[in-house]
């Protein structure tokens, strides 16, 4: 057998394999007498569990809980002001990623910047900053960078060209923070709403590509020290499928391990080159506050200070506010990415928040928990 | 933000270490920056953000379709067998 493109596409979301991976679900989770919850970390699951209507596929004892892990929405509001502060300086262009653009802070979003006057772009890709950079010489880039493990490298990739080709005019403001931090914040931070919510995380679904690039090695931590098996999964239905059967197995027989059904793309060491590249040019910070989650230890990034003449948060330090900005009193998003709540079971999910006017995280970008339950929503009636 | 699509490899370009990739029929170009194994014409890479992440390892994409496939070929025994059965119990007419 050789492998075409098309084997990758839909070998990977085949019907029938799901159905047979539905069975041995069925048969292996009537051995447990008791319930399991899964949380999935990235937003990646959360999207093709939703697309999928993969709950509807497993017995009703395997349930999911959606974890923190999306970029966009974790970001909180006094970050997405300083990109919006940066954006209204004359001689800025703003360049960032994703939906990061629609998110709003408390003046408004980075979209709402630009309606202003503000030179605010949006690329798939960091590298496009060099052409930006050199089609616009008077202007000074900055690249506002988000997201996990996965997009950290492309950032310190950007920076090693930058720092080479010696582009004077290319700066960075760092917003990426890393998975097995929240992972422990979730895992130890439980309080007494848990029992009353009759919530708990029993095993975790790994992140893909933070995995591609970090190795499955960043979660040992989990199985080990706080008995919660871990199963890296692919993006795919058949892959999320198998994985959870994976998970299901592990109780069944009393394991508790760290294992990887993505092994098509995920090793244990992972990328080393792009691991090189993170620790030559970032360190952690104290504390990043995440947007629902509040402040975490050593859960987030920035530049070394020997590169700070590249970091726009040093450099515009006098004008970019430190102030903390609270989460709207409404909002449940905190109790649901701890997997203490529904999105359904929120006041104002799908009437004061919507995927167009967003008041919580959850519902910020298309991989947020309350903006998939809004999109699929119908399929779990 | 985080769905990475597979694409097959097309041509490299040595010089700037950019290549051009195959994604569901669309060309377009990507960074080798990151990769830190040699990677040839015809292989198969995780693009993310304008990146090519790693290889993808053709072999363990292999086995696991054929294990799925092995799952399924089970199944339907299984479910054969189920048909068989259930129609024996049949109280004859």
């Amino acid at each position: 057998m050789q492998l075409e493109l098309k084997d990758l596409y839909d070998g990977f979301r085949d019907a029938k394999t799901i159905k047979a991976y539905k069975k041995i679900i069925e048969e292996d989770a009537k051995k447990l007498n008791r319930t399991i919850n899964i949380m999935e970390v990235c937003g990646g699951h959360t999207h093709t569990i939703m697309k999928y209507g993969i709950p509807q596929l497993l017995p009703s004892n395997i349930k999911f809980i959606h974890g923190p892990g999306c970029p966009v929405c974790i970001m909180p509001k006094e970050r997405i002001d300083h990109a919006y502060i940066l954006s209204m300086q004359d001689d800025v262009i703003l360049v960032t990623l994703g939906d990061m653009i629609k998110v709003p802070g408390s003046n408004g979003s980075l979209q709402d910047a630009r309606s202003k006057g503000a030179d605010v772009r949006f690329v798939y890709s960091p590298m496009d900053c060099l052409k930006i950079a050199k089609e616009n010489p008077t202007k000074k880039i900055i690249f506002f960078a988000i997201g996990f493990e996965t997009t950290t490298p492309m950032t310190a990739a950007l920076l090693d060209i930058v720092i080479k080709q010696e582009i004077k005019n290319i700066f960075f403001h760092i917003n990426h923070v890393t998975v097995p931090e929240v992972m422990r914040e979730l895992i130890d931070s439980r309080d007494e709403h848990v029992d009353s919510y009759n919530h708990n995380i029993d095993a975790f679904l790994g992140p893909s590509h933070v995995s591609v690039i970090s190795g499955s090695k960043i979660y040992e931590e989990f199985p080990k020290n706080y008995k919660k098996p871990v199963v890296v999964a692919g993006f795919e239905p058949v892959d999320v499928m198998q994985a959870i059967s994976m998970i299901v197995k592990q109780f069944c027989e009393d394991r508790c391990e760290l294992e990887i059904e993505y092994k098509r793309l995920v090793t244990y060491e992972g990328n080393i080159k792009a691991q090189e590249l993170i620790n030559k040019y970032f360190q952690k910070v104290c504390l990043f506050k995440w947007r629902g989650l509040g402040n975490i230890k050593d859960s987030g990034l920035k530049l070394k200070a020997e590169y700070s003449k590249y970091d726009a948060e040093v450099i515009y330090k006098e004008i970019l506010p430190i102030e903390e900005i609270e989460d709207h009193k409404l909002c449940i998003c905190s109790d649901i990415l701890r997997g203490m709540a529904s999105p359904t079971d929120c006041t104002i999910f799908g009437t004061a928040c919507k995927p167009n006017k967003p008041v919580g995280s959850c519902m910020v970008s298309s991989e947020g928990a309350c903006a998939a339950y809004y999109k699929y929503g119908n399929l779990l009636k | 933000m985080c769905l990475s699509i597979p694409s097959k490899i097309k041509s490299i370009d040595k010089e700037s270490n950019i290549c051009t990739v195959d994604t569901m029929g669309i060309e377009r170009s990507a960074s080798l920056d990151l990769i830190d194994q040699d990677v040839k014409v015809g292989d198969y890479v995780l693009i993310h953000i304008g990146f090519a992440m790693n290889k993808i390892d053709e072999e363990d994409a292999i086995e696991s379709l054929k294990l799925y496939q092995e799952i399924i070929d089970k199944m339907e025994e299984e479910e054969r067998q189920a048909l068989i059965q259930e129609s024996e119990n049949c109280p004859k007419s």
